[in-house]
């Protein structure tokens, strides 16, 4: 996952394949903690797979506040002001799109498996 | 002017400016003087001369009131580690006016956090101002707690609606203090809805078009940057009700620069931030603070001044930085 990190910085749309990529089943399995890096009003990266039950954490790298909403479902994070974290688990398989309550152009998505 | 001004002024007329035809971009150390004008008929009664109207002169029923926005009560990054002094500063300024405006208004983001210590400072802050009513519309950092309680608390008025849109009258000019900063859709804008776009088609409804209109919102209007979500997705509709008036003057906070747009009679205005400037549009990575050295920073912040003159001109703005 750092690769795709890095990565996401520069290239949105190759961080995009990579974390796709990075989704296949032996990486997926290898559920260690994924963090979701907001940056420069961006989710890095902004779609990412895990295996049902991970947590991911999202850490507020900007220095304006931001909060994250599901998009399809009614979840919520508190407000991450700079330097902030927050985790949410993924019991369910599915996919989890998301988006920034107070800046609604910045949206991802959490992906699901079910392994 | 500064490198930074310069530059915000270049990226505007290259990127912006043929698609959203703004009138006008410019930051001059001393003030910019903005008239309301745009190639309107002069026989409607749109074209002012700001110079030639005297703020608060011989005219009867004119008035000058100041906008100020963006205040970020609870910022302390580095790009504005004391933005409680810059809105003192902002507030100084307005209290040495020669002509004391008749009251004022804030176009959004009070506080930083919707903290209710940010709230009571920023209210301690704008207390000090010494116009008449301040009436204030909230952004979106006012209402983190997702209801608006503490901001309606402190700024609604009791009979505002829905959640927290309100109009008034001041001198014969109708004010419509609207919310466009709750319920906001994913991959989305600033918002009105349904039920406060009905409100303000049923407020317009009966008025004389020769009514002036003064709009308040905290994000803009007019589609600014839609890709930094600088724009209102469903403002179209409130436009529609709003282009039979003949003076309409729209002033909005949120991007914390100024800009301006003349669409037909409609005059859209977004005012500096008392707190820290933001990136020209698609000129930065993100629309994030502007960090720019401490002695230029008070160059990029300030407040706007509305005059008035019944009759004879539309609202003029002159916008005024903290130092220059
Ligand atoms: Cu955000």
């Amino acid at each position: 996952m750092t690769i795709v990190r890095r990565m996401a910085g520069a290239l949105p749309g190759a961080a995009l394949a990579l974390a796709l990529l990075a989704a296949a089943p032996p990486q997926a399995r290898a559920a260690g903690p994924v963090e979701i890096r907001i940056d420069n009003f961006t989710f890095n990266p902004p779609v990412i797979t895990v295996p049902k039950g991970t947590a991911v954490t999202w850490l507020n790298a900007d220095d304006i506040p931001h909060k994250l909403a599901g998009s399809d479902r009614p979840w919520k994070s508190p407000v991450l002001d700079t330097d902030q974290r927050f985790s949410m688990t993924f019991a369910e398989p599915g996919t989890y799109p998301y988006f920034c309550s107070l800046h609604p152009h910045m949206t991802g998505t959490v992906v699901v498996t079910a392994e | 002017m500064t490198r930074i001004e310069k530059a915000s002024r270049t990226d505007q007329e290259q990127g912006l400016s043929r698609r959203t035809a703004l009138s006008c971009m410019a930051w001059v150390g001393t003030g910019v003087l903005w008239t309301v004008a745009g190639g309107v008929p002069r026989s409607l009664g749109l074209i002012g001369d700001a110079a030639a109207a005297p703020p608060g002169g011989s005219t009867p029923n004119s008035f000058t009131f100041v906008q100020v926005s963006d205040s970020h009560i609870g910022f302390n990054k580095e790009a504005n580690p004391d933005v409680g002094a810059t809105l003192r500063a902002a507030i100084d300024g307005v209290n040495a006016l020669p002509v004391r405006p008749a009251f004022a208004v804030h176009t959004g983001d009070v506080t930083h956090l919707s903290k209710p210590e940010e709230f009571d400072t920023a209210a301690q802050l704008l207390g000090g101002l010494k116009t008449g009513a301040l009436h204030v519309v909230p952004g979106e950092h006012d209402v983190l707690d997702d209801t608006a309680t503490a901001f309606r608390e402190r700024y609604a008025p009791r009979d505002a609606r829905g959640n927290g849109w309100y109009s008034f009258d001041e001198a014969g000019v109708h004010f419509l203090a609207l919310v466009n900063v709750m319920d906001l859709k994913a991959g989305g804008l600033g918002n009105l809805g349904e039920e406060q776009l009905a409100w303000l088609e049923d407020d317009l409804r009966g008025r004389a078009d020769s009514t002036p209109i003064v709009v308040l919102a905290h994000i803009p209007l007019w589609s600014v940057y839609p890709e930094w979500g600088w724009g209102t997705a469903d403002s179209e509709r409130a436009l529609a009700a709003l282009r039979r008036f003949g003076s309409v003057t729209v002033l909005n906070g949120h991007i914390h620069q100024v800009m301006q747009k003349v669409e037909g009679r409609i005059a859209f205005h977004t005012a500096m931030s008392t707190a820290f400037p933001q990136p020209a549009p698609g000129s930065a990575p993100s629309p994030g603070p502007m960090k720019v050295p401490a002695d230029q920073l008070r160059r990029m912040l300030g407040v706007s001044r509305v005059e008035y003159v019944p009759g004879t001109a539309p609202l003029a703005l002159v916008d005024t930085p903290l130092i220059g």
